[in-house]
């Protein structure tokens, strides 16, 4: 990376100063000063969760969440990651399952324990209303549980914070999984075109395209109806 | 002080009301589709591919005299990480049936479709450079294509992506590609994938770039997201082994010179492990963090082709690997977040993409190279582009109209990636247009596969980015997720039956001294290593004054 003239801001990656430039995310900042992560980088681009950052700012008592792909860096900002959230799955077959919502209760009795103080809402980088998709799973609601989290990429962050030691996360993709298979369930249409790919009733027609020379190809390409 | 940057500079605001006025009569007007000649001869005026430079002829290996990219020829002409001598063969530490390098889609879908095909969980291993599932795979917004619409058909699917590749694609992959695509649909219905519905229950699908049916299926703009945490649950669920943060720095061979396995490498505590596998799958991804003729890129932090570098010392051959992906709509403003993706969702739902007057150049739909190729025009030969504070060059993506078009409310649900990414940085993609260019987003080409997604090297399977002839010369939106898909599941079924059948002799590293001796005989005196693993983006101040010590 070109080193960059301009304003440059203070901040503390585990306690220890630098000056950076102001324009750049946590993770350009990090790499700025020297820092080549094996951990704490992913996407880079706010999909995968692996880069979440907690931080501090000067004078305030606030613990506050970020991804450290997704943040500007603040002057003062005292900061470390959490690459990895050490966190229980329930191993199950999906396929055993059903639609009722009592399962999340069964396979995830801690969510009982929430004691509905938000923290995981406030913590979460995504903006999700995370306590609110743990009290539908309380409640067996996988259809809201399904809205609620649809945005979660799984950084962690909530269950770290959550005081009742729920992981909110996982308990969300057991639901949306059954949301997915059991309510949404398969759709007809698609039945239709497996059908009629099951019958052989589709491939002679590439076939054909296959054989056909370059020049017949680019002409059916071109005359090819445009779907308004 | 406050370092945030919000919202636009005020001297763009002249060419966002004049974006803001055109609005109406835009939305009557549609730029027409321009032909087959056209496309042509824009591709050759103002793609990057289609320069001359940056690129040179690879001087060794399976595809010498061939042309790649300046940065992919480095790798290929570089010295292997390890030496062959200093590896001990004789201690063999995971001793596997089906090794899987690369734990991101395609990886994920061979382990399953091994396992549900008979192997064994424990007889399978996924290595993985980075977590589980971190990979371009989760990053795919937009979606799916399938043919299963009552007015589509494989045969349109197939016509789309072979004319949109130029006529260059293997047929028989892309023939394999459409033909089994609603199959993956079903499959993912059954993980539990939550796809978009209509009110009466009915998927949800959206035109793209260069198809000519609306056959995209999307779950919001986190589809990757969506089908690859379903992946990854029911990995963890059926007890496949997976070991992250350790990648293959070279693939084992043995005496008959079928690939047995591959060196890896712990990125954490730095040793390497021997791995000796009856069938080996490449799943490793592309090269967008190689940064091809200095684009930004979309892609994930360890996209840097390693499976490429490996895999050609091993003798696989390749094909297009000079073809790159530019997707026309990266982010150009802010600078924090300079190159990622503006998905091509954003123009399936009604944004045009104009010019600082307001104008329409190009219309929203024309295949991806084109269409890129288009706004290079426009921001360099025609200069109606705007320049940002640090002198890049884009055009507007008026995403407004998504609003006027499908209803006030709609960014939010069905763009919501979108609509959380800018308003981060306190851009409103609902009242104010994204200003965009193109980006480094796909490897086109890659690893010569056949339909069973076998390399021309005995025991090495490969699916996914780092394989070549799916997608031609370019590639589709909706395309690479159907890609992974049908060809990790056919390389896991391949995998697994070669498994069983193949007797292993004794394991060498023969092929990489050979390879030395290629780079000798080619006269390449080089210091360059490779696989790259990750790239380095560390200030010049920390290189420059670096001291290994520890």
């Amino acid at each position: 990376m070109t080193e960059k003239k301009g304003v440059t801001l203070k901040i503390y990656v585990m306690g220890k100063g630098y000056e950076v430039p102001s324009d750049l995310t946590i993770m350009k900042a990090m790499e700025y000063v020297g820092y080549r992560p094996v951990r704490g980088a992913g996407c880079r681009g706010g999909f995968c969760g692996a880069c979440a950052t907690i931080y501090r700012l000067k004078d305030d008592y606030r613990l506050h969440m970020a991804l450290a792909c997704q943040k500007t860096v603040e002057d003062g900002m005292y900061l470390t990651q959490i690459p990895f959230t050490p966190v229980r799955k329930t191993v199950y077959d999906l396929d055993e399952l059903d639609s009722s919502g009592t399962l999340l209760l069964e396979y995830y009795p801690e969510i009982a324990r929430c004691v509905s103080c938000n923290t995981c809402t406030k913590a979460c980088p995504q903006d999700l209303d995370v306590m609110d998709y743990v009290q539908a799973a309380i409640r067996g609601d996988i259809e809201q549980v399904t809205a609620l989290s649809f945005d979660c990429i799984r950084c962690g962050l909530c269950a770290v914070r959550c005081p009742a030691e729920i992981a909110p996360y996982q308990v969300a993709l057991l639901a949306r999984r059954l949301y997915g298979k059991y309510v949404l369930g398969k759709e007809k249409q698609l039945d239709k075109r497996l059908r009629e790919l099951e019958e052989e009733k589709l491939g002679e027609d590439v076939v054909q395209l296959i054989e056909m020379d370059v020049g017949e190809l680019r002409a059916s390409y071109e005359r090819r109806e445009i779907e308004e | 002080m406050s370092s945030l940057i919000e919202g636009y500079p005020e001297y763009m605001r002249e060419s966002i009301e004049a974006v803001a006025r055109s609005r109406d009569r835009r939305l009557k007007e549609t730029f027409p589709l321009i032909d087959l000649k056209e496309r042509e001869k824009a591709l050759n005026q103002f793609h990057p591919d289609y320069k001359t430079e940056g690129k040179r002829r690879v001087r060794l290996g399976p595809n010498k005299g061939d042309l790649a990219p300046t940065e992919v020829a480095d790798l290929l002409e570089a010295h292997s990480l390890i030496d062959p001598r200093e590896i001990d063969l004789s201690t063999i530490d995971l001793d596997v049936d089906i090794l899987i390098i690369g734990g991101g889609g395609a990886g994920m879908v061979a382990a399953l479709w091994a396992n549900y095909t008979g192997a064994e969980p424990a007889s399978i291993l996924i290595v993985q450079k980075l977590r589980l599932g971190d990979a371009n795979s989760v990053m795919s917004q937009g979606g799916i294509q399938a043919a299963d619409r009552p007015n589509d058909n494989p045969a349109i699917h197939y016509l789309d992506t072979i004319g949109g590749g130029h006529f260059t694609n293997d047929p028989e992959l892309v023939r394999a590609l459409v033909m089994e695509a609603p199959s993956i649909l079903r499959w993912h219905e059954e993980l539990g994938v939550v796809y978009d519905r209509e009110q009466d229950g009915s998927m949800t699908t959206l035109e793209c770039g260069g198809t000519s049916r609306k056959r995209l299926h999307s779950c919001r703009d986190y589809t990757g997201l969506e089908i690859v945490r379903n992946l990854r649950d029911e990995v963890e669920n059926r007890n496949i082994p997976v070991i992250e943060f350790t990648a293959a720095i070279e693939l084992l061979m043995d005496e008959y010179g079928q690939v047995a396995g591959a060196v890896l490498y712990n990125m954490e505590t730095q040793e390497y492990h021997i791995a000796r596998s009856k069938s080996t799958i490449l799943a490793t991804g592309g090269f967008g963090r190689l940064h091809i003729q200095g684009y930004q890129t979309t892609n994930h932090y360890g996209a840097t082709a390693d499976g490429i570098a490996i895999a050609y010392r091993a003798g696989a051959r390749l094909r297009d690997i000079d073809s790159v992906q530019y997707h026309p709509t990266g982010a150009a403003y802010p600078e924090q977040i300079v190159g990622l993706l503006v998905t091509e969702k954003v123009r399936s739902l009604g944004a045009q993409p104009v010019n600082k007057n307001g104008d329409l150049f190009v219309n929203p739909f024309e295949p991806r190279d084109v269409e890129s190729a288009m706004i290079i025009r426009e921001c360099y030969e025609r200069k109606n582009s705007i320049e940002t504070t640090t002198g890049m060059r884009g055009i507007w993506l008026d995403s407004p109209m998504i609003e006027a078009i499908q209803g006030e409310g709609t960014i939010r649900t069905a763009l919501s990636a979108m609509w959380r990414l800018y308003n981060r940085f306190g851009i409103d993609m609902t009242k104010e247009p994204l200003l965009v260019f193109p980006t480094l987003h796909y490897q086109n080409g890659g690893i010569v596969i056949n339909q069973r997604g076998e390399t021309r090297v005995p025991g090495l399977f490969a699916a996914g980015e780092v394989t070549g002839g799916v997608h031609g010369r370019n590639r589709l939106m909706g395309n690479s997720v159907l890609d992974y898909n049908i060809f990790g599941r056919k390389a896991g079924i391949a995998a697994k039956e070669y498994a069983e059948k193949v007797k292993l002799g004794k394991l060498t590293l023969n092929h990489v001294a050979k390879y030395e001796e290629l780079l000798t005989e080619a006269g390449i005196e080089t210091l360059r290593r490779s696989p790259m693993l990750l790239p380095d983006y560390r200030g010049e101040k920390t290189v420059s004054h670096a001291l290994t010590v520890l």
